[in-house]
């Protein structure tokens, strides 16, 4: 939803660990916490990962680093689709049953008054 | 066993406030950490557990639980509310005429922070190069002249009396429509929330020709377009001196309290759907990268 002023791309991987691909670190621009440590819960809350974390290099840069470790050697990439997903499910979970609440605590308010 | 049992459970579920410090704050339910516990993500139990339930909700503020949520997830919709939730703002003032005694800078700077009932959702993000247009565009003129009140007995003081329009409020701003504007919006004026906001004071012969244009923005960008505030807590317990030896104090590690007021614009219930699907879009958004880099 924020404006594309330049055609960066969002997500790059720091090529760092030779034919490893199951550690990788990501480069996600324009992000911050509020994304970096949702998605870190999501993905430890996955069996197949044995570290996953972020940091910001510096706070006045907006970008993250994003690692992610995996157990077995399993590529990178899975968890972090995974995690993504999982947080997309997670959002509209919310999304439905606070739109259900808020209509039936309007409908609540209603009643009294008729 | 069970002693154990008991402290284990406390330590996954509850933050514990000592006298001096907070204890156990992050969250350490992920999976290995506990033996005979199956930690990993399970979206059934999630949905099992979590619940909102909606305390207060009217124009302006509304206050609701979340439970069953952990603190990461919930702490992105805070961050999201205050400060990416997208709010029309006015971006652009092109001062014509300003014999006031408030400086051209500082004038701007006023009018930038007055929140401008305009539904952000039906505008576009204006990209900075490209001129303005009806679906990314306000325009709003303020244009007002004080003169002496002739009609004012001669030893009077009060300025109120002594002078005709020395006070410049957000009422006076007036919205020009662009384009197809006043059709689209024609049973809902484009204006600013509150009408009393006290933007300059005049006095006879001086005058306010000001053209704005008021475009769609997220705090993260631009300051003044904030748009709400909002009081993340856990519940709270009281602490009373002369038990503390005695009792031990637990805050419920999901459950949240959110009091969320609006500044007018959009009701508090739109506000949270909205930051809700700000987070769902930069999953979409990353999830759509990852896919076109993996085709190539």
């Amino acid at each position: 939803m924020a404006e594309e002023s330049d055609k960066k791309p969002k997500l790059e991987v720091v090529q760092a660990d030779g034919a490893d691909e199951g550690c990788v670190t990501f480069v996600m621009h324009d992000e911050d916490h509020t994304l970096g440590n949702s998605l870190r819960y999501m993905i430890m809350k996955n069996l197949d990962v044995e570290f996953c974390g972020y940091t910001i290099t510096h706070p006045s840069e907006s970008k993250i680093n994003f690692r992610i470790q995996t157990r077995g050697g399993s590529p990178a990439v899975e968890p972090l689709r995974k995690g993504l997903n999982d947080l997309h499910e997670v959002c509209q979970h919310v999304l439905n049953t606070f739109q259900a609440r808020v209509n039936e605590f309007k409908e609540r308010q209603d009643q009294p008054m008729e | 066993m069970a002693a154990v049992r008991d402290n284990v459970e406390e330590i996954r579920s509850r933050v514990i406030l000592g006298e001096f410090g907070v204890k156990n704050v992050h969250t350490t339910d992920f999976p290995g950490n506990y033996p005979g516990f199956d930690d990993s993500w399970d979206m059934k139990r999630f949905q099992k557990n979590f619940r909102i339930d909606v305390v207060h909700l009217d124009e302006s503020s509304m206050e609701f639980d979340m439970v069953g949520i952990d603190a990461a997830i919930a702490n992105a919709f805070r961050r999201i509310l205050l400060a990416e939730v997208p709010t029309m703002a006015i971006e652009k003032v092109f001062i014509y005429n300003n014999t006031s005694i408030v400086q051209d800078e500082v004038l701007a700077h006023r009018l930038g922070l007055i929140p401008i009932k305009a539904d952000p959702r039906l505008f576009e993000f204006k990209n900075t190069e490209d001129e303005a247009s009806e679906i990314d565009t306000i325009q709003l003129q303020l244009k007002i002249k004080c003169s002496r009140n002739p009609r004012a007995s001669k030893d009077s003081s009060d300025p109120r009396e002594l002078y005709l329009n020395h006070m410049v409020y957000s009422r006076d701003i007036q919205w020009i429509p662009l384009g197809n504007q006043a059709d689209v919006f024609a049973d809902s004026c484009i204006r600013p929330v509150h009408n009393d906001i006290l933007i300059a004071q005049l006095r006879p012969g001086q005058e306010l020709d000001i053209v704005m244009h008021c475009i769609k923005g997220i705090g993260k960008k631009v300051a003044k377009v904030v748009n709400s505030r909002l009081d993340t807590c856990s519940r709270e317990v009281l602490r009373h001196v002369d038990l503390k030896n005695l009792v031990k104090l637990g805050r419920v590690r999901d459950h949240f309290i959110f009091t969320v007021e609006s500044t007018g614009i959009l009701p508090p219930d739109v506000l949270v759907t909205e930051a809700i699907q700000v987070l769902m879009a930069k999953c979409q958004r990353l999830l759509g990268e990852m896919d076109s880099t993996d085709m190539e």
